[in-house]
């Protein structure tokens, strides 16, 4: 403490502004972020806004539920509509027990092992396959190989191999995500393994998995280009075709057929409420799971 | 001793929640000050306000005078960055960038408009060598910094709060996270940095404060109960929640 | 969770008692036959497994062995590297969709990535609460949405804008396919680079901002590079979406098998010229092999982008 200290540069002390060019640049930066963040959304958002405007006076129950027309006015959507749900419920009855499964073993019985890497990577690599693949391999498999040719079947089946990825990922990380203690109390109280998943493991986790098997619902009821060349793009015409070997263009894969190849006088406006009911479905699948899951994550922060 | 930092009748809102209550603390320059109290007490709160990190979180009003070498910190002739430039600050958990331990401590200049790799060599070399890390890493100093032992983490991210040139170092609850060794090792640093900062630190442990501060000031309830010179404070506290609380009757 | 409690604290003496029970016959049957369907599960999940593994094994195989076909009719040097494709004729240059991939995917992406990051940024470090608490499920709706309504949306809302813009009488082609795409990835991208951002711990803003830094600096030299790795795991997953799209890129992109000589001329890409003629193709033909060349070649760029994701994990668990 002898030693005297230099005065501290408490003397014309200022905090005054810095040197202009990075001030200008944080209200650059800011201004820009934004701009770019409000006008980007709001263009999306207002293209879709659009083509809802479009289409969504002039739907009707009559072209909800109406048969298609290849040459008159007037044809409704009965069939595709009928058709996107039907290969949606069969493809997700198909992938839904093994991409469960399968994710079941990745989380519970996997050894840490070479084999299970393997098995990971075929899952991740499944799961980058572009859709088209998908379709391809569909039309190998169904339309050469079972000659059953362009069909309900078909289309679901390949469907299902493209959901089966997403549901076995999301599976195994809702599983992985469950508590520890969970586990052990269960094993603890005497539980094999299997009731332990049965019982514990998989009602805590079905939170999660149903949140995948929307976004698989979603994606399989919007997915055009595997449905065009494993199932065609024309429906059997009639309303309720159970027969899973019809032919089974769906919604989204008849507002492309419309646009394109159509030569029925009114194709424009039936593809504006085609895309109209397309987008109301898709967002309806999105909503309907999602709100749970929203009220649940605010009442978790809350 | 003429007062560097003054607090005037200083309130802190968080909403509807009242923080801090007509406090009113004047800190010496070039010695160390410790805040000590129970937990929420208001300390931290408070020597945020000191480099206005408050201001970042919504919600947070400030009323009353806190001035630093006699300006008001709060008024609007004050930019927040040049502020914080002239005031560093040490965090409770040690919080080095994920980069290479070199960058870590050229950030801040490089933030200031400091460029010449010659130029920042040499800050680089003396901030290490002030936080006495110099010795430990100066063999590659293109390591991450996150391979660093905690300690020599907390040291790290001293060096990087000096690399700015700062009158005051902030120091909240810096050793906490600490084992004893490196705890002791930052003590016998900020000893001494005391010579050439003025060092406000935040601390959980009563013999911390007795050992490294000059001055103690005692909080309760987001209230200024004791103020005194450090020895003075521990040996002959004047009032009684002081008393209890030093001799460990709560907190 | 807490009604299911009650059930299993019913069982669970249940089943102490039973193994204590070891002797008796009829309890005996029941633990074997427990075993035996834990065994029997255990079978099932396995066997689901293999069988993911087996569907990616057969894609493989099939595309390859169908694709390699191309070649005994057609030089490796015609297939890759000559633009003339009229099968008609037995040409069978796939350079045209090869390179058309290649471009419409990098356009996509220098559209796509600064503004996705941007957005990123502006959901993860400026809005107030109550917006982002808006935007994020906005966003996350917009990837729900069919990839043919984005098709459409560009074939009747933004292809006649492009017109009156350009000038061209026809404005089918990369730029339009690549502002579709963009329209597609960007909510993605940005979702995705906008959880990785959230994720940078708050003690590393707070370091950068005590330091003097403003928000600029901050977010530019503290916080993207710290989301680094998540950021770009966002980005591949995007490409990917981008190199894969079919329908959407059908509606907009002409289908010309032509190399473009703007960015308003009529083009195709992989998945554009497969869609568009595999349906009318003999199963044993070359044209046909070559349609299934092309998509081995979509398949292998995924899976390479797949390895890619993969190191990119690895490289990112060191900061984490």
């Amino acid at each position: 403490m002898s030693v005297k200290k230099p005065a501290h540069p408490t003397l014309a002390y200022s905090f005054g502004k810095r040197r202009g060019a990075s001030v200008l640049l944080d209200r650059l930066f800011t201004g820009l972020v934004w701009g770019t963040g409000i006008i980007v959304i709001l263009f999306i958002v207002g293209l879709l806004f659009l083509l809802l405007e479009k289409g969504l006076p002039q739907l009707s129950w009559n072209f909800l539920y109406g048969l298609p027309s290849e040459i008159e006015e007037g044809g409704g959507i009965g069939p595709a509509l009928f058709n996107s749900f039907y290969v949606l419920i069969i493809s997700l009855i198909v992938s839904i027990p093994i991409g469960i499964a399968a994710g079941i073993y990745l989380a519970e019985f996997a050894p840490n092992n070479k084999l299970i890497e393997v098995v990971r990577i075929c899952v991740e690599g499944l799961s980058s396959v572009p859709s088209i693949i998908f379709g391809l391999f569909g039309i190998a498999l169904f339309v050469e190989f079972f000659e059953i040719g362009l069909t309900i079947l078909g289309a679901a089946i390949s469907l299902a191999f493209l959901n089966l990825p997403v549901l076995t990922r999301v599976t195994e990380e809702s599983i992985r995500a469950v508590p520890v203690e969970l586990r052990n109390a269960s094993f603890a109280l005497g539980s094999t393994h299997l009731q332990t998943i049965r019982r514990v493991l998989l009602p805590v986790a079905m939170n999660g998995i149903m949140t995948g098997i929307c976004l698989t619902a979603g994606r399989a009821f919007g997915e055009s280009a595997v449905i065009i060349l494993t199932a065609g793009v024309s429906t059997s015409g009639e309303m309720w075709d159970f027969n899973l070997l019809s032919p089974g263009g769906t919604l989204a894969v008849h507002l492309w057929y419309v646009q394109s190849e159509a030569i029925v006088p009114d194709a424009q406006e039936i593809a504006q409420k085609t895309t109209a009911v397309l987008i109301i479905v898709a967002l309806l699948i999105n909503i309907v799971f999602r709100v749970p899951l929203w009220l649940n994550e605010r009442k978790n922060k809350a | 001793m003429q007062p560097f930092i003054e607090m005037n009748k200083l309130n802190l809102y968080y909403g509807e929640f009242h923080a801090l209550k007509d406090v009113s603390v004047q800190i010496p320059e070039r010695a160390i000050t410790a805040f000590i109290g129970p937990s929420g007490c208001g300390k931290s709160t408070l020597l945020r306000t000191l480099n206005r990190m408050n201001d970042r979180i919504p919600g947070a009003r400030v009323e009353g005078r806190v001035a630093i070498g006699g300006i008001d910190i709060y008024s609007g002739e004050v930019h927040v960055e040049s502020l914080r430039k002239k005031i560093g600050m040490v965090f409770q958990q040690p919080n080095p960038f994920p980069k290479s331990i070199y960058d870590n401590v050229a950030f801040g200049p490089k933030q200031h408009g400091i460029r010449g790799k010659k130029k920042l060599d040499e800050l680089v070399e003396q901030s290490l060598r002030s936080a006495v890390l110099w010795d430990e890493v100066k063999d590659d100093l293109r390591r991450p910094a996150l391979s660093l032992s905690g300690g020599q983490q907390q040291r790290l991210c001293i060096a990087r709060a000096l690399a700015v040139e700062p009158d005051i170092l902030l120091m909240d609850e810096a050793t906490s996270a600490l084992d004893p060794i490196s705890t002791f090792k930052i003590e016998e640093l900020t000893h001494e940095l005391k010579d050439r900062y003025t060092i406000v630190m935040v601390t959980h442990n009563m013999q911390q404060a007795a050992r490294v501060s000059q001055q103690t000031v005692f909080f309760l309830n987001g209230e200024v109960i004791e103020h005194d010179a450090t020895r003075q404070l521990f040996a002959n506290p004047v009032d009684s929640r002081t008393q209890d609380y030093i001799s460990g009757r709560f907190g | 969770m807490i009604d299911m409690n009650p059930s299993t604290n019913s069982k669970a003496p249940a089943e102490l008692g039973q193994s204590f029970g070891k002797t008796s016959g009829s309890k005996f049957d029941r633990k074997a036959r427990l075993r035996w369907s834990n065994q029997l599960f255990r079978m099932i999940c396995i066997g689901s497994a293999l069988f993911v593994c087996l569907v990616l094994l057969c894609i493989l195989v099939l595309m390859l062995r169908t694709g390699v076909l191309t070649f005994s009719n057609v030089s490796l040097t015609e297939f890759f590297f000559s633009t003339n494709w009229d099968p008609e004729n037995e040409h069978y240059g796939a350079l045209t969709f090869i390179l058309g991939t290649l471009a419409l995917t990098s356009l996509t992406m220098l559209i796509s990535i600064p503004i996705s990051v941007i957005i990123a940024v502006f959901l993860a470090e400026m809005t107030p609460k109550w917006l982002r608490n808006l935007l994020r499920p906005v966003l996350d709706l917009l990837v729900g949405i069919p990839s043919v309504v984005y098709g459409f949306l560009g074939l009747t809302l933004l292809i006649p804008w492009l017109r009156n813009l350009s000038g061209h009488d026809l404005a089918d082609g990369l730029l339009a396919a690549s502002i579709v795409l963009t329209i597609m990835v960007l909510p993605t991208i940005s979702r995705i680079s906008d959880d990785a951002i959230s994720a940078v711990p708050n003690k590393y803003r707070d370091a950068a901002y005590a330091l003097g830094a403003n928000r600029f600096q901050t977010v530019f030299r503290v916080v993207l590079p710290a989301a680094r790795s998540g950021i770009m795991y966002a980005v591949i997953l995007g490409m990917a979406r981008a190199i894969g799209e079919t329908m959407a890129v059908v509606m907009v992109i002409g289908n010309t098998a032509q190399l473009p000589n703007s960015l308003f001329t009529p083009t195709a890409v992989l998945t554009s010229n497969i869609v568009m003629q595999i349906s009318s193709v003999e199963f044993d033909s070359t044209w046909n092999y070559g349609l299934y060349m092309m998509g081995f070649i979509l398949l292998a760029i995924s899976l390479l982008m797949i390895v890619a994701v993969r190191i990119l994990q690895k490289k990112g668990g060191r900061y984490s």
